[in-house]
């Protein structure tokens, strides 16, 4: 039950999009920074497998410049 | 806002967020997330931002309050402090609903034939000193003791000072940063002659690799551990645990490296050994600042009342240092520290590469030991040789755990052997103190009395039979409270309990002083990285709540002391800090003025010129530093610091055939310290409810314990019952139990054992032997 972070870079003047196409997603909790042009992106998923597989497809995104991990958390009982 | 969370996992999330955050606040300072920061703020509010330091830890976070009519209604991080940049952990986020609680104390609570009878203040304040005087006057000033803490402000721990040393005339005064910090400070002192990290946090800027030793900051420490994930992230710095349990700490780290319960002495000993046999020893550097010394050895543990030891310190040569490392060579030192002779050569290359730059962080793990002193030692001694010492990003650093156990404890100082300035047996820091106090020089005792356990084991023998504790739970924090809560509960030892919670210790007081919280009072701390903070008084305390400070003020004005006090109520904290800081003057320890305090979010000591001082002892950075001498460990009288040998001796206790696990004890990131704040802030109680007995999976398998199951531990002190957690929080190696101690409900306290360090006083709450069955 991986629970990971986050930093997430819009192209220059794509950030609105970026927000719309995370907030999409549904394992995908989206945090605009309201002054600069970054994003925090939390994800919530089931398994590893599941995790990558939501990787993969916020990587995809064309407005997103670079997706960076800050923490992540992989504990069954949590 | 406070509604947020309501299950772990939530608040699991909560915790990743808030590491994106502080990872992008370190990329973009003064970066704003509003909706998560905002959250919860009412609508349409008018809000009256006011700063502060946090309640909690002692890393010092900035806090901006939120009052609107005389209610403090949201908290969030100061993007203004350098420490946090506008973050904050759960606990600082949610501070402020613990003082809305219901059992909040309001009122002083006297006890009449066996019940609480509600008093006014004034009341309370007379029988108090009059039972002090009575006290004194019946068995003498050694009758009566004070034990504070680490939470209370400078201005409280001063004013406790001057009315027991000053005023009263007896070192009867003690406080919970013997607890948790008492071997750092010895370390220091033992080491360089001057107390507290010479670094800073910027260090975390500019290390390469940050080595943690016991040290579980992602719970303890997470807006540091924040910054330091962001530099892994950013730069790729490294971070290696090195530990005896896998905790969040471990798994977010590059490596985390497991070692046997106290063998981390003989592990220090191999990475010097390996420094010097790989010719890493910086020549230059060791040659011009640094000595070598050695002291006594099997030097006991403390078990006994009345203990006394005193070290007897002797010089040694380079020669006879590398000759005594011989006996820990690493393949020697992996046959009982359970780490590899790989991995120990792997630590010391880290610190022995030149180009790298190397910070070392502990906390608890490296004080509560019954070997505290020398652990700390020997982690100088690591950087001393390499010379990665007081430079950015090169550098031990001592963190601690309470928001004010540097700037109270340590620099007021609030033990038995310290004041203001110095210790009480030097009759030049005695002749200060009289002076700035306004008292016969005389009236100051040149010994120490009674550190904390053994205040209360005089406590229980009726050699002290009066005591008032401040802002401290003894009866959940000390070691064996089996014996120390039976000892509080007899007839022979009068107790006065301040606090703004009821706890187990002030079940067992006479007389019940209500305190008025943290921003219900203006106040200063100090944090880790010397870094002193001032608030103003934010909002008004409910019913007769008084800042302790204030309480002692009027203590000491009832018992004929009056005019060593002569604060006034609306401006005590002002006028005693620009007493206190006369005796800070100079540029070794001077202390920012108040208004640059009241200004800006902290200022870090030495202030010199307008200036903090972020690197103490390096030339290029601190002007207290001897011209040409690049570095100057001043403390010392021929400015070097000292290499110490230490051996590896083993613990006090170590499990056996009936006693066979290891009991580990400590804290987790929902809960402060006992929980009697936390407890009460219903999100963090949600979250962490009760504590747990952490198993290895393999013993869990083989005891035949199931995950929830009632656990009861048990050593030759006590027994406590609790749920068994595999797999969950943290991850203890076999043969090693690991048990929380926040809980009330569960005193794993009563289980654990008061040996301590013979030269710093702390008590080793990480080892004693226990037994577990099902309960």
């Amino acid at each position: 039950m991986p629970i990971k972070s986050y930093l997430a870079h819009p192209h220059d003047g794509k950030k609105q999009h970026l927000i719309d196409a995370l907030s999409a997603i549904k394992e995908c909790e989206v945090l605009p920074a309201k002054n600069e042009d970054i994003l925090v992106v939390v994800t919530d998923t089931l398994d590893d497998a599941s995790e990558e597989i939501l990787k993969e497809k916020i990587e995809k995104i064309d407005s997103l410049k670079l997706l960076a991990m800050v923490s992540g958390f992989n504990s069954p009982q949590n | 806002m406070y509604n947020s969370l309501s299950t772990r996992r939530s608040f699991i999330k909560k915790m990743a967020k808030l590491s994106a955050i502080t990872a992008a606040a370190s990329m973009f300072p003064g970066i704003l997330f509003a909706s998560e920061q905002e959250e919860g703020i009412p609508n349409g509010a008018n809000l009256d931002w006011k700063k502060g330091p946090c309640r909690f830890c002692g890393v010092g976070c900035g806090i901006l309050v939120g009052t609107e009519n005389g209610k403090a209604v949201a908290v969030k991080g100061d993007p203004n402090s350098s420490v946090n940049k506008g973050l904050l952990c759960v606990k600082g986020y949610h501070q402020t609903m613990c003082i809305q609680s219901k059992d909040r104390l309001t009122h002083a609570l006297v006890k009449k034939n066996g019940k609480y009878v509600k008093t006014p203040i004034s009341e309370a304040l007379d029988i108090v000193a009059n039972k002090m005087k009575d006290t004194i006057a019946a068995h003498g000033k050694d009758s009566v003791a004070m034990y504070t803490s680490g939470q209370s402000t400078i201005p409280e721990g001063y004013v406790a000072s001057k009315l027991m040393k000053g005023a009263i005339g007896t070192n009867n005064l003690d406080c919970n940063a013997r607890l948790c910090m008492a071997s750092a400070v010895t370390g220091f002192l033992t080491t360089f002659g001057a107390d507290e990290p010479m670094g800073c946090y910027e260090d975390i800027d500019h290390a390469d690799y940050f080595i943690t030793w016991g040290n579980n900051m992602a719970e303890m420490h997470p807006v540091l551990f924040s910054r330091m994930l962001e530099q892994k992230t950013r730069r790729g710095a490294k971070i290696i645990d090195f530990a005896t349990r896998t905790t969040r700490s471990s798994t977010a780290s590059n490596r985390s490296i497991l070692f046997e319960p106290q063998t981390d002495l003989a592990v220090a000993n191999a990475i010097c050994y390996e420094i010097i046999n790989n010719g890493w020893v910086n020549k230059s550097f060791v040659e011009k600042h640094c000595n070598f010394s050695k002291g006594l050895t099997n030097i006991g543990y403390g078990v006994e009342d009345k203990f006394k030891f005193t070290d007897k310190p002797e010089k040694i040569d380079f020669a006879a240092y590398k000759e005594f490392l011989k006996d820990y060579t690493p393949e020697k030192v992996a046959k009982y520290s359970k780490v590899s002779a790989k991995d120990i050569k792997y630590l010391a290359s880290i610190y022995g590469d030149p180009n790298k730059k190397v910070v070392s962080y502990w906390c608890m793990g490296m004080n509560q030991h019954t070997r505290g002193t020398w652990m700390n030692n020997l982690m100088y001694n690591i950087h001393l040789l390499t010379g990665k010492i007081s430079q950015p990003g090169n550098g031990p650093f001592s963190l601690t755990g309470q928001p004010s156990a540097c700037g109270t404890a340590r620099e007021v100082g609030t033990f038995t052997h310290k004041l203001p300035k110095g210790v009480v047996m030097n009759e030049k820091h005695r002749r200060l103190a009289a002076k700035i106090w306004k008292v016969p020089y005389e009236r100051i005792p040149a010994k120490p009395t009674y550190h904390a356990t053994e205040m209360f084991r005089a406590v229980d023998r009726g050699d002290i039979k009066f005591i008032w504790t401040q802002a401290v739970n003894p009866l959940v924090s000390l070691p064996k409270t089996s014996r120390y809560r039976p000892a509080m509960e007899k007839e022979s030892c009068f107790v006065v309990v301040s606090d703004v919670f009821p706890t187990p210790t002030s079940d067992v007081a006479d007389v019940i002083l209500p305190a008025s919280w943290h921003i219900e009072k203006s106040g200063l701390y100090g944090n880790s990285e010397r870094r002193t903070q001032h608030w103003d008084k934010m909002v008004e305390g409910p019913g007769d709540t008084t800042p302790d400070a204030w309480m002692f003020i009027e203590v000491a004005k009832r018992m004929g002391y009056g005019d060593l006090f002569p604060y006034s109520e609306e401006n005590h904290v002002e006028e005693i800090y620009n007493e206190y800081r006369q005796f800070h003057e100079g540029a070794k320890h001077g202390m920012a003025p108040l208004e640059v305090l009241k200004k800006e979010s902290g200022a870090i000591w030495p202030y010199v010129n307008g200036k903090s001082t972020q690197w103490r002892f390096n030339e290029k950075y601190d002007p207290a530093c001897k011209e040409g001498s690049d570095f100057d460990f001043y403390g010392k009288p021929d400015g070097k610091a000292v290499i110490w040998q230490r051996p590896y001796e083993p613990a006090a206790e170590s499990p056996d055939k009936e006693y066979p696990f290891w009991l580990n004890t400590g804290r987790v990131i929902e809960h402060w310290h006992t929980g009697s704040m936390t407890r009460r802030i219903p999100v963090l109680h949600k979250a962490m409810p009760n504590a747990y007995v952490e198993f290895h999976p393999d013993d869990a398998k083989v005891l035949g314990i199931r995950n929830g199951e009632n656990i009861k531990v048990t050593s030759r002190r006590g027994s406590c019952v609790l749920p068994a957690s595999i797999n969950e929080r943290g991850l203890p190696t076999k043969g090693q139990v690991f048990v929380p101690f926040f809980d009330e409900n569960m005193l794993i306290n009563d289980v654990t054992l008061d040996a301590f360090c013979p030269i710093s006083k702390e008590p080793d709450y990480k080892k004693c032997a226990v037994k577990v069955e099902k309960a």
